[in-house]
């Protein structure tokens, strides 16, 4: 399969992609990671400059989509929600702009064919559950936007996380509300954004967490940048690498 | 009300979130009214329901011309008269023109949004007419002098006890906090409207084509005494509120009552066909109905006819994580908060200014999406938005500069390895040793006042990538302490706060 790790993981979290790439190892898999990926496009896409993010998207189904058509790889897999959803659900409306039969086709074998990690973990290779030998204590998790109401990936890292907690994963006070991250949203209505942060932070104070389990490295990135300020002791911790440390195989 | 709804978008944000009286009236009403709703749309097949009532407004929505003419043929034949208005003020010198004609001094209004839109009350008390709102939400807030701030609750921006000194100033009401008696007390006031007004005006829900019917949904009975009691009723309906057949009606009904107040079925659901006839014994002598576009068109021709297929419910902004932050007032001076009104206000005012800001209050969650009864795609037509509002370039230019920059550096893979080379170098020049920036320059300052934010690796995954010399790089247990680990560290949380 082709790895896809999205600039946020390349750029700061590359923890996390080492986390990804041995999870799918365990699994037996073949990765092949292009090496001239950069961004799906979705922070310019959502900041309304379609013209711009077409060029990324361009560039994205112009690397992966031959790939598939020759069937060297079955799927790409992306270890974030939004950049996966971005990928299946928004370069429809890019492309469908643009009128090209060939730009059509590599769009849809690519959207037919992407994955956020967890999903391909679980309804793709059926991975068998990680173990631990000390189940984590006082996890709990954040369902990323896009991930649960664009994807319908919910239960794929719920059923993960689970098992790393021996079936004791905390329950999140109003789990399903935004953390308020939303890309370039964070910096033009920052103080907007901090609030619905703070809401989310005062959640997981609520349920006493202690880690917080996230599918995308953006909440992440914002849920951390708040917690860190506060000096609370809870932390967002991506799912891969809470994953990697346990056994999966 | 503090928020100043015709400051700009920036401080009135800031206003809204500043007010903590405000804030937890919203946050508790809000999720008061998410809860009752979550449990009425689960008592039913939604999905079935969501989908039927899409499929009626989209007929409605793409068939609009036909069925308005149908409208008007059936709306004849019943006695009524019909009248259409191009714009808020033809619709408002239409009803003026009525009042004076008729001589009217005192109008009772039912709950109607349309009528907000057009800023119909100021019109008519221009011409000497006392209008008084009968809905107790909406007369709150007239007697506030405020405008609504919800949809379908308009004073939930307001506490019980800021209703009771408003009371006990403007009516007399003695001291209490009890719901009951303060109902009593704007009861007893509006019962002497009712009897004495001349007309009676409200909004339409939904307009039936095939019969000619105007239907309202109401909880208090007024809707049903503003249409029956006074000699003249006057309709104003946007024109996208039409129906075509009763059964439509019906289901949509029960779509909105279920979303907007987490209702089985609204108390009163008035249907109004013409005026009283020889053998009714109730019912007003005349009935005219305005039929306003009002921009609504325009909202058609730049493509965003999904958006008039809105019932308006209130459901998208119950649900959404912005409005229960800063409530409706922080949406500026229009009729229509939340989501759907950040994509209707800055298409239905020809002052961009009043709404181009709306579309990018969002964090595209897309729970209002999962919530909208008639299944409108309100993250994509906000996206949408976004690219027309910065290819006409309305959007800041430096906004639009600092896109475009990061998209240049994205596009080519060896721009980005320099830039991705570079922003490791943050990371060895640092004069701190700490994992995140707590100060950065602009436009980075806007994350790190009240964040830090997580500086770039040393190394990018593509390094440790090339680097790994066996197939796969080596992963590496992080120490089973997590707060050991490189960027959770509780050193880097003291200095952080200094």
């Amino acid at each position: 399969m082709g790895l896809f790790v999205s600039c946020m993981v390349d750029v700061l979290y590359p923890q996390v992609g080492v986390a990804t790439a041995k999870l799918l190892a365990d699994q037996g898999v073949d990765i092949v990671f292009p090496e001239n990926q950069t961004c799906c496009g979705q922070p310019i896409f959502n900041a309304g400059q379609q013209e711009e993010s077409y060029i990324l998207a361009a560039n994205f189904l112009e690397i992966f989509a031959p790939m598939l058509e020759r069937k060297e790889i079955s799927a790409i897999v992306i270890p974030s929600g939004s950049c996966a959803a971005m990928i299946k659900h928004s370069y429809s409306i890019l492309v469908e702009k643009k009128q090209s039969d060939k730009l059509a086709r590599q769009c849809k074998i690519v959207s037919e064919n992407t994955y956020e990690l967890s999903e391909y973990l679980v309804d793709v290779l059926g991975a068998k559950l990680p173990q631990r030998d000390s189940p984590l204590e006082r996890l709990t998790y954040h369902p990323c936007c896009h991930l649960m109401r664009d994807l319908r990936v919910d239960q794929q890292p719920r059923q993960l996380l689970e098992a790393i907690t021996d079936n004791k994963l905390l329950s999140l006070p109003e789990a399903e509300t935004c953390c308020g991250f939303g890309g370039l949203f964070s910096l033009w209505n920052e103080e907007l954004s901090v609030e619905m942060g703070l809401r989310k932070v005062k959640n997981l104070k609520a349920c006493d967490a202690e880690l917080v389990a996230v599918n995308d490295v953006g909440c992440m990135t914002h849920i951390n940048g708040i917690l860190i300020k506060q000096g609370r002791v809870c932390r967002a911790v991506h799912i891969a690498e809470l994953l990697a440390e346990s056994e999966t195989k | 009300m503090s928020i100043d709804i015709d400051a700009p978008y920036k401080s009135r944000i800031r206003e809204a979130l500043s007010d903590s009286g405000v804030r937890k009236a919203v946050d508790r009403a809000m999720g008061q009214l998410a809860q009752r709703r979550e449990r009425a749309v689960n008592a039913i097949d939604n999905e079935t329901m969501r989908d039927e009532a899409r499929e009626i407004r989209e007929h409605a929505v793409r068939n609009l011309p036909a069925l308005l003419v149908e409208l008007e043929t059936n709306l004849i034949r019943n006695g009524c008269e019909v009248h259409w208005a191009r714009t808020g003020d033809e619709a408002n010198d239409i009803l003026k023109e009525i009042a004076r004609t008729r001589k009217v001094k005192t109008a009772i209004k039912s709950k109607s949004m349309v009528t907000e839109e057009i800023h119909l009350n100021t019109s008519l008390e221009e011409i000497g007419v006392k209008v008084v709102e009968t809905d107790l939400g909406e007369y709150i807030i007239q007697l506030a002098d405020e405008p609504p701030s919800h949809i379908v609750a308009p004073v939930i921006h307001k506490r019980v006890e800021d209703i009771s000194e408003l009371f006990q100033n403007e009516l007399g009401m003695e001291p209490t906090l009890d719901p009951s008696i303060m109902c009593d007390a704007a009861r007893k006031e509006l019962r002497k409207h009712f009897l004495a007004a001349d007309m009676g005006i409200s909004g339409c829900n939904f307009a039936i084509a095939e019969t000619g019917t105007i239907c309202i949904i109401t909880n208090e009975g007024n809707g049903r005494m503003v249409s029956s009691l006074p000699p003249v009723h006057v309709v104003v309906a946007g024109i996208e509120k039409i129906v075509p057949k009763v059964e439509d009606a019906i289901l949509l009904w029960q779509a909105a009552t279920r979303n907007a107040t987490g209702q089985d079925a609204s108390v009163y659901f008035s249907m109004t066909s013409g005026p009283k006839k020889s053998n009714h014994a109730d019912g007003p002598k005349e009935v005219h109905v305005i039929l306003v576009d009002n921009a609504r068109t325009n909202v058609m021709e730049k493509g965003y006819a999904d958006a008039l297929m809105c019932i308006r419910c209130g459901a998208c902004m119950d649900v959404c994580p912005v409005y229960r932050e800063i409530g409706g007032h922080a949406y500026g001076r229009t009729a229509y908060p939340g989501p759907i009104g950040s994509i209707l206000t800055p298409l239905m005012n020809e002052n961009i200014d009043i709404g181009k800001d709306l579309p990018f209050a969002s964090s595209l969650c897309g729970a209002c999406k999962d919530a909208c009864p008639v299944k409108i795609d309100l993250p994509r037509l906000l996206l949408e938005l976004r690219n027309d509002l910065s290819e006409e370039k309305i959007t800041s230019p430096f906004q639009r500069f600092l896109v475009k920059s990061f998209a240049w550096i994205l596009k080519r893979p060896k721009r980005y390895l320099i830039a991705t080379k570079i922003a490791g170098l943050t990371q060895k020049f640092s004069v701190r040793s700490t994992q995140t920036f707590s100060n950065l320059p602009s436009p980075f300052n806007h994350w790190t006042k009240s964040r830090v934010l997580q500086k770039p690796s040393s190394k990018t995954f593509k390094e440790i990538w090339k680097n790994s010399s066996a197939d796969l790089p080596v992963w590496k247990t992080p120490s089973p302490e997590w707060k050991d680990r490189g960027f959770i560290n509780d050193d880097e949380t003291q200095e952080s706060n200094r």
